[in-house]
């Protein structure tokens, strides 16, 4: 691989996304990012899982028999999801209870099988380790933007500090109910995505149709 | 013609090569809304027509004229009978005092006059901030800026409350504009209603400035739910019991948004639309067959907790947004099926979910801003299965 390991690091954030541009983990993005210290847990999970997974992965990853690789790889996600799970409920358990299933979900979220296929299986572990930590930033920061906008706008307050007096409490700002709604999330990375893409327009993909000009004027 | 001759001398400017090329959908907005298009389609299939964009779209302005006059006599007549016994506040108060003319809600010209102080902020409100996101994506992708948004800007105007603060307008005309339509391409490539996206974006976000009791009509203090709410709490018995007749309701002489009060302006409406065909009959059909028939249905069924069940269907027809709905919002070529067994799917979809939310959803009084955007998005689907059907078909005969 051509790659550096700064390269690894760096990439997922903004030029290979696992969300804008794979579009990978997007319904645990909908569902824990109303509020940022959520998101915050939930993207530091991730990071971990991702990291730890890939880096067992390869190790292991010439003594897998390739027909039951996936089992093999899900025990491996499976035993450190628990393991974040279980720490979540002795050292925070308000967090975990606000993440309720989808601390379990890891499991199956794309991005950490995706890694582990994708990466962890032909590569040597420091590689896949590195690669992990930076897939699961590049989940991180998007669940970060969209935590953002969604706690600012949805309830006034950034990591439940307010920010913006809301009415109730005697101040000006009327919160947006829908923030708070999961579907605000796929409005929001639609935005992300097209700001990435408007950004960066290699990341576009190629159109699936074609619209023939017939005649001209 | 002075016009004429000015636009034929500035337009140089605005075509390739000319200094304000980028600003070509400007002029071009400002020329065809003046003058007939000049361009028209070369390419085959060679299909001519009267009707143009244009033409289609002014109609539809033209056919809710009828909403606007009632809805607006309707607002100022709500705010003159609450004043009398509350007292007149706020600025448009003072401007009707100034000029005189008063608040008797028996003089229907002091009534018009107080509902446009409601309805212009809200109407200029929108053609300003959705004519300001339709120019600049007009002039950054390239396309015009054309008549659809007059048709966008005028319903979501119809169904906005009267007392809806104008930042919340603008707000939901920006999300209904830009993701409604523009994100898809724009006007003919949006599969949603633009107009009620950016209500639903509204309803959700802020539902204590759309929904409830407070917000029909805007004075201070007053307190009214619609007869929609109240059938749906007490059954729709109580509506009569509360004052307000089923021709009330089909007048339109009740509380509920700026154009939607009145059945009968909506259906003289719709009949315009009919005989210009610019609506088809078969999504009008389909409609009303699907929310008779649920209806029926559930009047059958019965139910002793949830009075909802036994409201007849001529009640549906005139309370909360149906008939708006049905006349200017189910009717919308764009996002409708395109195939003529799809267009009676697609409205008896959508009278059947209007019914399903009204009476089986406990959260939503109100259904038909629901069910429309619900048959939008499947439409396609369903124009596709009648497509793939009717393939089938032809493939079986010629076995």
């Amino acid at each position: 691989m051509a790659q550096t390991r700064k390269d690894m690091l760096v990439d997922p954030l903004v030029d290979n996304n696992p969300i804008t541009l794979q579009v990978l983990g997007i319904c645990s993005a909908l569902a824990v990012t109303s509020s940022l210290q959520v998101a915050f847990v939930m993207a530091l999970a991730v990071t971990l899982v991702t990291a730890f997974s890939s880096m067992f992965i390869s190790m292991l990853r010439n003594h897998i028999p390739g027909s039951i690789r996936i089992i093999v790889q899900m025990v491996i996600i499976a035993s450190l999801v628990i393991l974040v799970d279980q720490v979540l409920k002795a050292y925070a358990f308000e967090i975990s209870k606000t993440l309720s299933v989808f601390v379990g979900l890891i499991i199956t979220n794309c991005i950490v099988m995706g890694r582990a296929e994708a990466f962890a299986m032909k590569n040597p572990p420091v590689a896949s380790f590195i690669d992990g930590i930076g897939n699961g930033l590049g989940y991180g920061l998007i669940l970060m933007l969209v935590g953002v906008i969604r706690e600012l706008f949805g309830s006034g307050s950034l990591f439940g500090v307010t920010i913006l007096e809301t009415v109730n409490n005697g101040g000006w700002y009327v919160p947006n109910g829908l923030l708070l709604l999961p579907p605000s999330a796929f409005f929001i990375i639609g935005l992300i995505i097209w700001a990435f893409r408007s950004w960066k327009p290699e990341q576009v993909e190629e159109r699936e149709y074609k619209i023939q000009v017939v005649g001209d004027h | 013609m002075g016009l004429r001759n000015f636009f034929d001398r500035i337009e140089p400017h605005f075509t390739k090569g000319g200094k304000w090329e980028k600003y070509f959908p400007v002029y071009e907005m400002v020329e065809s809304f003046l003058y007939t298009p000049k361009t028209v389609t070369t390419a085959a299939p060679h299909a001519r027509s009267y009707i143009d964009m244009k033409r289609i779209m002014t109609y539809v302005v033209i056919a809710t004229i009828p909403c606007i006059l009632l809805g607006l006599y309707n607002v100022g007549y709500q705010v003159n009978m609450a004043i009398e016994t509350l007292g007149p506040s706020g600025w448009r108060a003072w401007i009707i005092d100034t000029l005189g003319i008063g608040f008797n809600a028996a003089n229907p010209l002091a009534n018009m006059c107080h509902g446009l102080l409601y309805f212009l902020p809200i109407y200029i409100t929108t053609l300003v901030v959705g004519g300001i996101w339709e120019v600049l994506f007009a002039t950054v992708r390239g396309h015009e800026v054309n008549e659809g948004f007059l048709v966008t800007s005028m319903l979501y105007a119809l169904i906005m409350p009267p007392d809806v603060p104008l930042w919340q307008v603008g707000l939901g005309i920006s999300f209904g504009v830009v993701i409604g339509k523009e994100v898809f391409g724009g006007t003919g490539k949006n599969f949603l209603n633009p107009a009620l996206t950016g209500r639903a974006f509204l309803y959700f976000a802020y539902p204590a400035n759309m929904s409830g009791d407070t917000i029909w009509t805007p004075v201070d203090g007053f307190s009214g739910a619609t007869n929609l709410a109240i059938a749906a709490s007490q059954g729709y018995q109580e509506i009569v019991v509360q004052g307000s007749t089923w021709m009330d309701s089909f007048l339109g002489f009740v509380q509920g948004s700026i154009g939607e009060t009145s059945a009968l302006a909506c259906f003289i409406g719709l009949g315009f639309l009919l005989i210009t065909k610019i609506a088809n009959w078969r999504l009008v059909v389909g409609c009303l067959g699907g929310m008779i028939g649920f209806s029926l249905l559930l009047n059958l069924i019965g139910s002793d907790t949830n009075p909802m069940f036994a409201m007849p269907w001529h009640w549906h027809l005139v309370v909360g947004g149906y008939a708006f709905g049905l006349a200017f919002m189910v009717t919308e070529p764009v996002s409708a099926s395109h195939t003529n067994l799809g267009r009676y799917i697609y409205g008896a979809l959508i009278g059947f979910m209007v019914v399903m939310i009204r009476v089986i959803n406990p959260a939503f009084p109100e259904g038909m801003m629901l069910a429309i955007l619900f048959g939008n998005v499947f439409a396609p689907l369903i124009d596709y299965f009648v497509v793939q059907a009717n393939i089938r078909r032809r493939a079986r005969r010629n076995v």
